[in-house]
């Protein structure tokens, strides 16, 4: 595939922390306007994974291109929106205030950021300061920010964690409706329900990538229709081939 | 550089001081009651108040704005927005200055309210003028400022950052002159309080103090303790890295 059809792409991507090897030469490539989903459990190498794509990861080795450009260079930084798992927003300002700020830095106006603020569903607690919120309230607060960067790709992670199972759906409706507009998402999950939501599925599992295919093709590879069956497949066969 | 970007981040520093009233009453009462209790202290002796007391407008914003500046920083850091903010087209620079200027704001703000005490209410005579006074202390209220920030980078908690205070702020005040005239220190230590930009801030005030207005000396002064704000300020920029392990 050429680049002009892709997003981003990974190449032999090698990250170590603390000394030890957290991902495993990965070579994967996300197609423009998709949605792409990265699961797996919990310290796998996720969020390594989507740190090292917006480039505040030290890498070992290995190429990612965003966009055409390496990724982490200054040109991508008004294309790439980033959502970190922590809620990364000002807990001692109101959800409007962050909103404003963050849009702010980015070119947007207080009316989009108050838009934005109101598509998370956050319209009738925009006042209210973050550190009084729940953490799903909280975890919306920093995805309006993110959106606000009008960005061309998408790294949310874990966006849906701790939000209600309406919301939920209507946030993964939201994913889908940038898509058509012709934006990127890479969006993280450990929870398999999602999976089927997405165009292509990333698995992963201790720093390695055991499936790269769409929802379809990974239970027609593993033979089941429950996806959370099929996970457990692929890691059983993973493991098979590891010692083989 | 954007100046938007910049007076944008001045803005919501503000912001967030103002969400916090009980931080800005202790930024403007504390020094409030310390240049009182000073002077009752010295009641009997009022020229070593007006000696004091003039060092104190200048030292008292340096000690705040370094402590509010190294955990506002701090969090910035552990909380994940200095990497959400490295991910956007921001500069540095933008975040830096946007700092320096709402702390700047805060100071001055700090130092108008304690002057007012000192010279109205209390009878703080000095040479210079309580507006000379002013510029010199926010002077030391970037500078704080600045060191507070580059500290920051070597604190992973709260506490850590606390501890610096001692650390940083201590020794320049036991060696700028406040204590004894520099004069009376062994002289290795006078070789080191040259080292030191405090010492230049209380230099600066009490050779205004003297002659009874602006001097050479005391610009050459200010001048010292800005180039030291922004030495520590490139410094600290230099530890606000976008890629870590």
């Amino acid at each position: 595939m050429s680049s002009k059809e892709n997003a981003i792409e990974v190449e032999g991507l090698v990250v170590h922390r603390g000394g030890r090897p957290v991902l495993g030469s990965i070579t994967f490539s996300v197609q423009r306007g998709s949605v792409t989903g990265l699961l797996g459990p919990s310290g796998s190498g996720k969020t390594t994974l989507m740190r090292s794509i917006v480039g505040v990861q030290k890498i070992r080795s290995g190429r990612i291109t965003v966009l055409g450009q390496p990724a982490g260079s200054a040109p991508l930084r008004n294309s790439v929106g980033y959502m970190t798992q922590a809620p990364s927003v000002y807990g001692d300002l109101t959800v409007r205030e962050n909103a404003r700020y963050f849009g702010s830095l980015h070119g947007a106006s207080h009316w989009a950021a108050d838009r934005a603020v109101a598509d998370v569903g956050l319209g009738e607690a925009a006042g209210q300061v973050v550190n009084t919120l729940s953490g799903g309230q909280r975890a919306r607060a920093s995805l309006a920010c993110a959106l606000l960067a009008r960005p061309s790709v998408l790294v949310l992670d874990e966006p849906t964690v701790g939000q209600d199972p309406v919301l939920r759906a209507e946030l993964w409706q939201r994913f889908h409706d940038l898509a058509d507009e012709g934006v990127t998402l890479l969006v993280s999950s450990h929870v398999m329900d999602e999976a089927a939501r997405c165009d292509r599925l990333l698995l992963i599992r201790d720093g390695s990538l055991i499936a790269d295919d769409s929802p379809e093709g990974v239970r027609r590879a593993s033979g089941t229709q429950d996806l959370d069956e099929a996970f457990l497949r692929l890691v059983v066969e993973s493991r098979g081939k590891g010692r083989a | 550089m954007s100046p938007r970007v910049t007076l944008r981040t001045a803005g919501r520093v503000l912001r967030q001081l103002r969400h916090d009233p009980r931080t800005v009453a202790l930024m403007l009462g504390v020094p409030v009651l310390l240049i009182t209790l000073l002077r009752f202290v010295f009641d009997a002796r009022p020229e070593t108040f007006d000696r004091v007391g003039l060092m104190m407008l200048g030292i008292i914003p340096f000690m705040t704005m370094f402590l509010v500046t190294s955990v506002a920083m701090l969090r910035e850091r552990t909380t994940g927005t200095l990497e959400r903010l490295l991910t956007t087209p921001m500069n540095k620079l933008d975040l830096l200055v946007g700092y320096g200027i709402a702390f700047a704001v805060a100071a001055a703000a700090q130092s108008a309210v304690t002057s007012a005490t000192a010279y109205g209410l209390l009878g703080l005579d000095t040479g210079a003028s309580p507006l000379l006074v002013g510029v010199i202390a926010i002077a030391t209220a970037i500078l704080g400022m600045a060191i507070g920030l580059l500290t920051s980078a070597f604190a992973s908690s709260e506490f850590q950052a606390v501890q610096f205070m001692p650390l940083v702020v201590m020794p320049q005040t036991m060696l700028c002159g406040l204590i004894t005239p520099r004069d009376a220190m062994a002289d290795w230590l006078r070789v080191i309080s040259d080292l030191m930009p405090l010492t230049y801030a209380v230099e600066a005030l009490t050779d205004a103090s003297e002659h009874g207005g602006a001097t050479d000396l005391m610009w050459r002064d200010v001048g010292i303790i800005l180039a030291a704000a922004l030495a520590a300020l490139c410094l600290g920029a230099l530890t606000l890295r976008r890629r870590s392990s």
